[in-house]
């Protein structure tokens, strides 16, 4: 893997299963890419594809049932918990829920601080300051804020915190977790730009995870649509929504509202059924029930990921060359 | 102002508060606008801006103890339902004339009861003359068929139901009746895209057939696009700019605040460097800012926006209430 | 959902549970009890020396109130209302450590319980289910039959009695803290175990916790009344509540004001500190804010 620009990130056939009482959840099933230095990957998928489990799979903050991930060339899954918390100072996570994700009894000076504390990073008491303050003032929250708690604050400013506290450690690479779902759209927009100056002023990489397609083409190099667990198509951004290959793909993206009157009383192509169960699923396209296309080829067996264009992967049986 | 004749709900003047602690939360300042049979109107805000509320004012469902409708009238067919005692409210308007349809599909079931008879039981409550059991299963069947549930789901729990499918049965028991309007609060916010797109597309297909009207809130623009013939936009508890569709896309007369919303969504067709969102953050609804409630937030602010509030300039449906339009008022007095 | 309320002025969610606290009459009065026992556990002897509740004198025994004795005088003439006064320092010596050291120990292993799932956990569990199948009060009983009847004895078996209850509250409270995703966040960016502990988990946990202990207060207190009442706590002389109660026992027809004093005093005393749980409950409720 180092034949070109080392990537900064890569995931080889990770997988998270999580047991439950009714059989094993296949939340994360054998996804697998790489992300190059500077560039971000959106992750799009629907309520409970998997998405944050993949994100916090990445962190380890739940242990991986298979699979690799390597960031900057050392691999995470095998590391002790010493060096896994030296990796993580270059890999951080901003959480999808602004207001479950920050701890109440802190004050917003001390939340921002906490991760230069605990990892003892800075010697001083004025060293911290100072780069809270910084911080502070690169996400845009006014310094009287200093030492409000996060109650006293709307969500947009909260989500501000939650950016503050992943960027304090000058990480390389960031997980962005449906950072602005719960936001209001103008707030909405306020974030992305900031992550947007961000990543051009510090090169950061980040992975953008989110439902919304309309934002992750906004902010994206490359798409990845997952589906219960799997990732069935991968393209470049632009690729992707001039040209979406799988079945799924194009239904979602005939399903976004568009806001402006251009498919006004166009009935939109509507799929039917709802997003299956992703308990103990049996191989074969799981996307075959809602599938307008599928056939006999597309049960017993999982449809590979297949390059049909320069960086545009799709698995689905109608694409696999084949036929 | 329109022919009187057809017009289902008038909506004037109404303003809404809620004392809490010592505290009012002025949460709806003057709203007014009407609604003709059969037509859907949009009503677009951001959190806070008092959509809920002015529903719930509507169909008189507000908290007792904190909301006052301080002044207003809601006419509905005619009469004031300010005025109407809550009893008749309860057995002749509520659910049977108008139905709402809440934001929350979950909180919105009884978790104990079958959907089946959840639905019947809004049958039941809403029907004088006594159906036979026989007649009430029937109808409960055909309502689950007609939002896309087979028949046999209705001995099922809300808990067995999916979250679309819940959406789906909350919009059962509010048709049941077949109301003349219908108000639905963000039906979709809860729903994943393609389920958002099922749910939608039903609503419509429903509100054609049985041609009702509906009043639909919600904060996306990309939905009222596609559901809406008329589209109210709410800001800090007033409406700022209502009109037909085409008015508030057309981009003409376009007040701030909704040039501000359509410059906050990533646009799918263009490729933007950056996105143009409204700085800022709402007015504190206690403390509302004098003159026009979006005058600290607005870059093309004058003088006079925070001194007088502006009153709607008309032009033909279009109504936009900002100081930069009409009789240029504001213009020349421009720092 | 009030998302852009701007506060009335900053407060840190212990300055606004003190605030919100203040507004609730009830549990004030509640209060206002709790630091009058205290007042009187440290100045009681300035009110009334310890010497009028010992000095026995038989020409004065089983007097009714009057000037003299505000409450009365008992069988050998000794002045109730000091003894009761006293009493106050007997009973919260017993039910003040008793109550904190097992919320200490509650707050401790909760925490371990909540973090170390698996095993741990499993463990603890079932070490408690054991001694839960045995009643408090029993467990209670057996202690001090075993040990003896002293201050330091009462206290252990409050102890043992307390201790599982407490443990499974705060395990269930931090439990659901746990889950909070602030505790991934700052396991993500770097946190240890002890960070996690005791810089989220169990400040977090303290609202509530609190809240338990003022209830455990209020029953640990009748706990130990009833023990001195049936004889097994502490010895005679001594002005325990639940003593004094005992040694009115032949004398609740001839003499009431024996039995009235001392009762009104535990009643007061448990009733005040779950006034006190209540309003601190109400104060840390965040659903209840606004
Ligand atoms: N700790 C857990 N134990 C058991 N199942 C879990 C756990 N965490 C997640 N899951 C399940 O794994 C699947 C994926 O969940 P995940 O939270 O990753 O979805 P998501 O794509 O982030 O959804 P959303 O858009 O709702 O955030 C879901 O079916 C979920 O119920
Ligand atoms: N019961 C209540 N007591 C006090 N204030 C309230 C109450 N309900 C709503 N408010 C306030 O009234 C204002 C309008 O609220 P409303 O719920 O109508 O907004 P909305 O437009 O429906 O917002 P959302 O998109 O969040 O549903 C808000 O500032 C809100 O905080
Ligand atoms: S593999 Fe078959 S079922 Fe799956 S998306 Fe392709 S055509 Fe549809
Ligand atoms: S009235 Fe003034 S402040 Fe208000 S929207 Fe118009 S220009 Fe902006
Ligand atoms: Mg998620
Ligand atoms: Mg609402």
């Amino acid at each position: 893997m180092s034949e070109r620009k080392e990537p900064i990130l890569v995931v080889n056939n990770l997988k998270k299963y999580f047991r439950t009482k009714k059989g094993l959840l296949h939340a994360v099933d054998d996804v697998s890419f790489t992300i190059d230095e500077g560039r971000t990957l959106g992750v799009v998928g629907e309520s409970g594809c998997g998405k944050s489990t993949l994100g916090k799979t990445i962190m380890r903050l739940t242990e991986p049932t298979g699979g690799e991930v390597f960031l900057q060339g050392e691999d995470i899954v095998s590391m002790n918990e010493g060096r896994l918390r030296k990796a993580r100072l270059k890999m951080q996570m901003i959480f999808q829920d602004p207001y479950s994700s920050i701890d109440p009894r802190m004050s917003l000076a001390q939340i921002i601080s906490d991760p230069l504390k605990v990892n003892r990073l800075c010697s001083s008491k004025n060293e911290i300051d100072e780069r809270v303050d910084r911080m502070m003032r690169i996400v845009g929250l006014a310094p009287r804020l200093r030492e409000s708690y996060p109650h006293e604050l709307d969500g947009g400013r909260r989500q501000r915190i939650g950016i503050a506290r992943a960027l304090v450690l000058d990480p390389k690479f960031i997980i962005c977790d449906e950072p602005v779902s719960a936001l209001d759209v103008s707030i909405q927009a306020q974030i992305i730009n900031i992550l947007m100056d961000l990543k051009e002023e510090k090169g950061l990489t980040y992975i953008f995870i989110t439902h919304d397609l309309s934002v992750v083409k906004h902010i994206s190099d490359e798409i990845a649509v997952m589906y219960l667990g799997q990732c069935v198509e991968k393209a470049p951004s632009e690729e992707l929504f001039l040209n979406p290959v799988h079945p799924y793909t194009k239904a979602l993206l005939a399903a976004i509202p568009v806001p402006n009157l251009s498919k006004r009383h166009a009935r939109p192509t509507v799929i039917k059924g709802e997003v299956g169960n992703p308990i103990d699923p049996v191989p074969g396209c799981r996307f075959a029930p809602r599938c307008d296309y599928a056939t006999q080829k597309c049960t017993g067996r999982n449809p590979e990921l297949r390059e049909v264009a320069k960086g545009h992967f799709v698995a689905c049986v109608l694409y696999n060359g084949e036929m | 102002m329109d022919t009187l004749n057809n017009t289902l709900l008038k909506v004037e003047n109404l303003h809404v508060v809620y004392k809490a602690r010592r505290e009012t939360v002025y949460a709806v300042n003057g709203v007014s606008f009407c609604l003709k049979k059969g037509e859907t109107l949009g009503l677009v805000g951001e959190t806070g801006a008092g959509k809920t509320t002015t529903a719930y004012a509507i169909m008189r469902v507000l908290p007792d103890r904190t909301a006052r409708i301080v002044n207003g009238i809601i006419e509905f067919e005619g009469y004031n339902l300010l005025d109407v005692p809550e009893n008749l409210m309860r057995h002749g308007i509520r659910g049977e004339k108008i139905a709402i349809i809440f934001q929350d599909p979950m909180s919105a079931l009884n978790p104990i009861m079958k959907v089946g008879d959840q639905i019947a039981e809004a049958l039941k409550f809403h029907n004088k003359e006594d159906l036979s059991p026989e007649r009430i299963e029937e109808q409960v069947d055909r309502t689950l068929e007609l939002v896309g549930i087979q028949k046999e789901r209705k001995y099922d729990f809300p808990h067995q139901l999916s979250g679309g499918m819940k959406q789906r049965v909350v919009i059962a028991i509010a048709l049941v009746c077949e109301p003349v309007l219908i108000i639905a609060d963000e039906p979709t916010t809860a729903l994943d895209v393609t389920i958002q797109a099922q749910v939608l597309a039903m609503i419509d297909e429903l509100r054609e057939k049985l041609g009702t009207a509906m009043i639909l809130i919600t904060h996306d623009l990309g939905i009222v696009a596609q559901m809406c013939d008329n589209v109210a936009i709410m800001y800090a508890g007033e409406i700022i700019e209502i009109g037909s569709v085409e008015d508030i896309y057309s981009g003409k007369m376009q007040h701030p605040y909704t040039a501000g919303l359509f410059g906050s969504l990533p646009d799918l067709e263009k490729k933007t460097d950056r996105l143009h969102p409204i700085e800022g953050l709402m007015p504190d609804p206690t403390d509302l800012p004098k003159g026009c409630k979006f005058n600290p937030r607005c870059p093309r602010c004058m003088d006079i926006c925070r001194n007088v509030q502006p009153e709607f300039t008309v032009e033909g449906t279009h109504k936009v209430a900002c100081h930069l339009y009409g009789s240029g008022k504001g213009r020349g007095i421009d720092e | 959902m009030v998302m852009n309320k701007k506060p009335l002025r900053s407060m840190s969610p212990l300055q606004e549970t003190i605030y919100r606290f203040s507004q609730n009459k009830v549990s004030l009065i509640g209060l206002a009890v709790v630091l009058l026992l205290i007042f009187i556990i440290i100045f009681g002897e300035f009110i009334s020396p310890f010497e009028n509740g010992v000095k026995q004198n038989i020409r004065m025994r089983l007097q009714g109130p009057s000037a003299e004795h505000w409450f009365g005088t008992d069988a050998y003439g000794r002045d109730i209302f000091t003894r009761v006064l006293h009493g106050t320092k007997y009973t919260m010596m017993i039910a003040f450590p008793a109550t904190f050291i097992a919320e200490v120990i509650g707050i401790i292993l909760g925490a371990c319980a909540a973090f170390y799932s698996r095993w741990f956990d499993n463990i603890l569990m079932r070490v408690l289910d054991v001694f839960q199948a045995i009643p408090g009060q029993l467990l209670a009983l057996a202690v001090v039959a075993a040990l003896g009847g002293s201050l330091f004895n009462l206290v252990i078996a409050m102890l043992i009695a307390r201790i599982p209850a407490s443990v499974r509250t705060a395990r269930s409270i931090m439990l659901s803290l746990v889950g909070q995703e602030y505790i991934d966040a700052a396991r993500s960016y770097g946190s240890r175990d002890y960070h996690l502990i005791f810089r989220h988990v169990i400040p977090n946990s303290l609202g509530a916790m609190i809240v338990s202990m003022t209830i455990n207060l209020s029953a640990i207190t009748l706990q130990v009344s009833s023990m001195s009442y049936i004889g097994l706590g502490v010895s005679p002389p001594t002005p325990e509540w639940g003593a004094l109660l005992s040694e009115a026992r032949e004398f609740i027809i001839t003499a009431p004001h024996l039995i009235i004093f001392p009762g009104i005093a535990i009643l007061l005393t448990a009733l005040s500190f779950n006034l006190v749980g209540d309003g601190l409950r109400d104060a840390l409720d965040p659903r209840l804010r606004d």
